[in-house]
């Protein structure tokens, strides 16, 4: 029901520190921090931005941890299924983004 | 109004009031150039008319648009641009360094494609019945040798190219606006696709079935226009179409598919199986055509519509563009 | 893109979904709900229902702001905007939304001032810019998208902006599941959560469909991996018989919510003591309207609206699909008379409605039958 994308913040503004530039692939606009005001972000973290709001920061500790889950699904009844096929190579570690 | 927005409605209009009454033959399929012999000169003509707000984006203007548009319609259905005639409506107290601007960036658009400007006509109508200008051109070019575009040549197993990346024009006007608030170093991709063509032809003009400039209602649009006029259906790979980061960091703020948004220099070509590899080749090559790609192939199902697919076996149906794109937030 | 191109990864979602294969019980057929739209478009987007075992059905839910406003109130919302010097605002969503007269995008074809923008805040600055005119702004989501109108009232009120004010058609996630659930046609397995919701709301708020109703429920991020891990979930909770509230979407839902959010909403909306919502009908406190203190921002305190109530074709089944009962292309108008162009029923006029989002991504798959897609 809602769109949200997570952007970085880029920069927050000197004069109102509700107002931050954030980047999404190189978009770039300003959202307002005001949502966010018991637990301010700071330039570098990861917020989701939803109607030019910060609604809540991202946790870079819980994607790596579901990643990590991920990458387990189906590896502890392993022994009882012949899985095979699957090359998981380093496709759980989290991209970095350019 | 969504009849302006290219997709359906467009499509409506022209299929069910202008062909009717205006064309000769309205079951031929819409293309964008028509074809004419005259005492056995083979000829294209199309025109077309460009309405942008704002009037100069990062990478073009109306006046690069017009020049360029007319002479990607003419270059898609195998024809080289001659001749152009331009026709200005102008809003009363439009400055006229804004038009002269706009003079200026015709001429050099057509130097650098190659088609002379010969003719033209000015209305001005009064302040506040139109927005700033409004540019016609329409043009004139000599069927290109080696090559016969045709919907119904397509056939099961045909690729599908793509010229370079899609949706920078669309994204760009859409930021330009300024309504949205947003920013990104993007530029709009008008330009001759003309070049890319001939190089296309040149290598392998026997196998070409179809080529389109994907303009408004994007590529999603354009192919299904095709799959509709050869009963095919258009199978795309999602990780094989080329889109910029910032075009597809707009679309997913905004809600958008790269596919619907429009393009003002890109072209889409369908191409025989056995010239693909030779297809592409000839267009990397080219100048500007480093970011073309087969995207996708043509098969009997889904008939006359556009299916996406992806690496893991997901696939969706992708309609032409109901009316203009719009972001949405849910 | 960080934080998504890493859950839309192809080995990931095939794992997943060979991970549901395995877990789900083939003599049993499972109906589980996504109560947001968001969801239903993500699960079409990413053709996920390709990658499904035939035994697990997703029942499209309630939660498409859009698609459950009834029509009366976008012909409030434009009979106030007829007014002169009255500028409409809305998200483009609103745009091509059928009112009697016509929808906002046709009001602006005959000369309405009809803006679209992207945020509450955009609205706000139209105001600012445009001192002569009233700025409306006709303000639609759930709790996602409240508190962020709420804020946006505060700050017009901090800065003494008068010529703003909301059409608040914003809407509560909570009642409306209650609703699915005491509808007595209802068969559900469990529910898949909304993930943008819950980053206000919180975890909680679900404890009583575990607890009372012995129903599953995972909150849930909108990536193809998100969606079949938490399938994945519950069906493990499923298999042990368990009904439990779990968050999946860890990375963005805290347990608790957002309190500032929570905050904002708290202090300039109340509940509306019954909302009518297309579809499902009356649905007592399930939607808010702005408080008497902020009168001067609220359009309905403000202007005299109609209050024009329009009933649904009988003939559009949209309760039936919005409950699960009957599958988008079972309803007798689907793809006939009501079309994402000229939509007749709630679930066609959003892409976020179930029958647009069928009619967008499905249909005409569904039309020719065994496409085998081999890709390259």
């Amino acid at each position: 029901m809602c769109l949200a994308i997570p952007g970085k913040i880029i920069e927050i503004a000197s004069d109102n520190p509700e107002s931050a530039l954030i980047d999404v692939v190189g978009v770039r606009r300003r959202v307002d921090l005001g949502l966010l005001q018991d637990d301010p972000p700071v330039p570098g973290d990861w917020v989701l931005i939803h109607v030019g709001f910060a609604m809540s920061k991202i946790s870079e500790q819980d994607a790596i941890e579901q990643m990590e889950t991920l990458k387990m699904l189906g590896e502890s009844d392993a022994a009882l299924q012949e899985v095979s096929g699957y090359s998981l190579d380093d496709s759980y570690k989290l991209k970095v983004s350019k | 109004m969504a009849h302006g927005a290219g997709g359906q409605a467009s499509r409506r209009l022209i299929e069910g009031l202008f062909a009717p009454l205006l064309f000769h033959s309205s079951t031929e399929p819409l293309t964008d150039a028509a074809h004419l012999e005259i005492n056995g000169a083979r000829l294209a003509i199309t025109t077309d008319s460009f309405v942008v707000k704002p009037l100069r984006f990062p990478g073009g203007s109306i006046g690069e648009l017009a020049v360029n548009g007319t002479v990607n319609d003419l270059a898609v259905s195998g024809a080289k641009a001659e001749a152009l005639v331009v026709t200005y409506v102008l809003e009363a107290g439009l400055r006229t360094e804004v038009l002269e601007a706009e003079v200026r960036a015709m001429a050099e658009a057509a130097r650098g494609a190659g088609v002379r400007i010969v003719g033209g006509d000015t209305k001005v109508v009064e302040h506040g019945k139109a927005d700033s200008m409004y540019v016609t051109t329409t043009g004139v070019g000599r069927l290109l040798k080696g090559v016969a575009i045709d919907p119904a040549s397509v056939r099961p197993g045909d690729k599908i190219l793509v010229s370079g990346a899609l949706g920078d024009h669309g994204i760009t006007i859409l930021l330009a606006r300024g309504e949205l608030d947003f920013e990104a170093d993007l530029a709009s991709d008008t330009r001759s696709v003309l070049p890319l063509v001939e190089a296309l032809i040149g290598a392998a003009g026997p196998g070409i079935r179809w080529m389109r400039d994907p303009t408004r209602g994007g590529a999603a649009t354009s192919l299904n226009e095709l799959a509709r006029d050869c009963g095919l259906g258009m199978v795309l790979l999602e990780d094989q179409v080329p889109v910029r980061d910032a075009v597809r960091g707009a679309c997913e703020l905004l809600g958008l598919d790269p596919l619907h948004i429009a393009n003002e220099g890109q072209f889409l070509a369908v191409v025989a199986p056995e010239y693909a590899d030779v297809a592409l080749n000839a267009m990397n090559l080219a100048p500007g055509g480093d970011g073309a790609k087969i995207i996708g192939e043509v098969r009997e199902q889904p008939a006359g519509s556009v299916l996406v697919s992806t690496l893991y076996g997901g696939s969706r149906i992708v309609d032409m563009l109901v009316g203009d794109p719009l972001p949405r937030i849910c | 893109m960080r934080f998504v191109d890493e859950f839309r990864q192809p080995e990931l979602i095939s794992k997943a979904a060979e991970e549901i294969r395995r877990l789900a019980d083939p003599g049993r057929h499972y109906r589980m709900m996504e109560v947001c739209g968001g969801h239903t478009h993500a699960i079409y987007r990413f053709g996920l229902k390709d990658v499904l075992p035939s035994n697990l059905e997703l029942i499209h839910g309630p939660g498409c702001p859009v698609c459950v406003l009834p029509m009366g109130r976008i012909d409030d919302g434009l009979a106030v905007a007829r007014q002169p010097d009255v500028i409409f605002a809305a998200f483009g969503d609103m745009m091509r939304v059928p009112g009697t007269q016509g929808s906002p995008l046709e009001h602006k074809a005959r000369g309405m001032d009809v803006r679209i923008v992207y945020s509450p805040a955009d609205a706000l600055k139209l105001a600012r810019t445009n001192p002569d005119k009233h700025v409306l702004f006709f303000a639609i989501g759930f709790e996602t998208t409240a508190p962020s109108t709420a804020l946006t009232i505060l700050r017009a009120k901090a800065e003494g902006i008068k010529n703003f004010s909301v059409f608040c058609n914003h809407v509560t996630i909570i009642p409306a599941i209650r609703a699915i659930l005491d509808s007595p046609d209802m068969r559900l397995d469990a529910f898949i959560g909304p993930g943008h919701v819950s980053t206000v709301i919180g975890c909680r708020p679900y404890e009583w469909i575990a607890q009372n109703e012995r129903k599953p429920i995972v909150v849930c991020g909108f990536e193809p991996v998100d969606l079949l891990q938490s399938i994945v979930m519950l069906l493990r909770q499923l298999k042990a018989g368990e009904a439990k509230v779990e968050n999946q979407y860890k990375r963005v839902v805290p347990w608790e919510g957002n309190r500032a959010a929570l905050r904002a909403m708290s202090e300039v909306f109340q509940l509306r003591s019954y909302f009518e919502w297309r579809g499902l009908g009356f649905i007592s406190q399930s939607a808010l309207r702005i408080r008497d203190e902020y009168a001067e921002w609220d359009t309905e305190q403000r202007f005299s609206v109609p209050g024009v109530r329009v009933t649904d074709p009988k003939a559009a089944q949209c309760g039936e699909v919005l409950k699960g009962v009957l599958k988008p292309h079972q309803c007798k108008l689907f793809g006939q008379e009501c079309t994402p162009e000229h939509p007749i029923g709630a679930l066609m006029v959003s892409s976020e409605g179930s029958c647009a989002a069928y009619y967008n991504y499905e249909h005409r798959k569904m039309a020719t039958a065994n496409i085998l897609i081999q890709t390259a």
